[in-house]
C-alpha cells in the first residue's frame, strides 16, 4: 500500500552513536595515583610550598615550580567543599540514581578532589558533610575504582 | 609498586537524529536508487543533498531534480590512519565527487582503483547496494568506481573546489 502523503512527508529520524574511545598516557606522577587506587589507597603530592595536591599533579598550579616526588596518603575520608546535584543522571555517570557531584577534601589534602557522592537525596547533602569513599569490588587503576563517596555514618 | 601507564577516557554521545524535510527527501530517493537535488529559482544550482534552502539566495529551494549517480572527482584525500567502526580498510581513497546535473560535490569513498591512479577530473559512478537493500541511508551507496570515460577538463569543475 502506497504511503499516505503524511507519511511519506514526516521526517526520516536515526539513532546517531558519537564515540571516541580515547587512550590517554597519564604519566608518572598521575600513573601514582591510578596504582595507589587499584590498591585502594589515595595519594597525594606535597609541594615545596608544602600543600598537598589531590589528585597530585607534575607542577604546583601557584608557582609552576616541579613538585617532585614527595607522596603523601591521604583521606580515606574527606569533607564536602562544594556539590551539585544530578537528578536525572545520564548512562555513564558513575550512578544510575540521582546523586551529588561534590569536590570532596580529603583528610590532609589541601585541594579539593571531584567525584560522585551517593547521599540518596538532595536534603541530606551539605557543604562540611563528612564522606568516605566507596570501593568499587574490583579495581582497575583508574578513577572509577572509587565507585563513589558515601556518607560517613 | 607498578604504576598505571595510561587511562581510557572514552567520550559518548548519543543523538537523535531527525533528517528534516528536505533531507528526508533526499533520503527516500535513495531508497529508491535516485539521487535528488534541489534547485535554487534564483541562481539556478543545484544542491545535493539539499537542505532545503540555497545558502546563496537565501531562499527556500522547492525543484526537485534527479541528478546523475555519474560525476568527476573534484578533490581527494588518501586515508591512512585506521580508527574503530571503518567500514573501509585503511589506505582508501575519499574523493569529493562532482555528479552531473549538481552544482556541489558530494563526498563518498572510492574503489576498485589503485590509490596511485586517483586523481582530479577523474570520471567514476556509483557502485549501489543490491535492489532488495536499498534502504534511505547513504550506505545504500557502497562507494564510487572509476569509468571508462574520459578525465573532466579542469575548467569544468574548478568552481567547485
Amino acid at each position: 500500500m502506497a504511503p499516505t502523503e503524511a507519511e511519506h512527508e514526516a521526517p526520516l529520524t536515526a539513532v546517531h552513536h558519537l564515540e571516541y574511545a580515547y587512550r590517554r598516557s597519564v604519566g608518572p606522577v598521575l600513573g601514582r595515583f591510578f596504582a595507589g587506587l587499584r590498591e585502594r589507597t589515595i595519594c597525594g603530592i606535597r609541594t615545596r610550598a608544602g600543600r598537598v595536591l589531590v589528585p597530585p599533579a607534575e607542577y604546583d598550579p601557584e608557582t609552576g615550580d616541579a613538585t617532585g616526588d614527595d607522596f603523601v596518603s591521604v583521606g580515606p575520608g574527606g569533607t564536602v567543599t562544594s556539590w551539585t546535584w544530578v537528578s536525572k543522571p545520564r548512562p555513564k555517570q558513575p550512578l544510575q540514581h540521582p546523586f551529588a557531584y561534590a569536590l570532596v577534601k580529603l583528610d590532609g589534602a589541601d585541594t579539593p578532589l571531584l567525584h560522585a557522592v551517593d547521599a540518596l537525596f538532595e536534603s541530606r547533602m551539605r557543604t562540611g558533610m563528612r564522606v568516605r569513599p566507596r570501593w568499587r569490588s574490583e579495581t582497575r587503576g583508574e578513577i572509577g575504582d572509587i565507585a563513589c563517596f558515601e556518607p560517613e555514618a | 609498586m607498578e604504576l598505571v601507564k595510561s587511562i581510557t577516557t572514552p567520550v559518548v554521545l548519543d543523538y537523535d537524529y531527525v533528517t528534516g524535510r528536505a533531507q528526508s527527501r533526499f533520503l527516500r530517493g535513495i531508497a529508491e536508487g535516485r539521487i535528488l537535488g534541489q534547485r535554487c529559482i534564483e541562481c539556478k544550482r543545484v544542491y545535493v543533498p539539499s537542505r532545503g534552502a540555497c545558502p546563496r539566495c537565501a531562499v527556500r529551494t522547492e525543484e526537485e531534480v534527479q541528478v546523475s549517480d555519474k560525476g568527476t572527482v573534484t578533490t581527494f584525500c588518501i586515508v591512512r590512519v585506521p580508527s574503530e567502526n571503518l567500514a573501509f580498510n585503511p589506505p582508501y581513497a575519499c574523493a569529493a565527487v562532482l555528479l552531473d546535473g549538481a552544482n556541489i560535490p558530494f563526498t563518498h569513498v572510492l574503489q576498485e582503483c589503485a590509490l596511485e591512479d586517483v586523481r582530479m577530473g577523474m570520471r567514476v559512478q556509483a557502485v549501489w547496494v543490491a535492489k532488495e537493500q536499498l534502504g534511505p541511508t547513504m550506505s545504500s551507496i557502497r562507494y564510487f568506481k572509476p569509468i571508462a570515460e574520459p578525465d573532466a577538463e579542469y575548467d569544468t569543475f574548478k568552481e567547485h573546489l
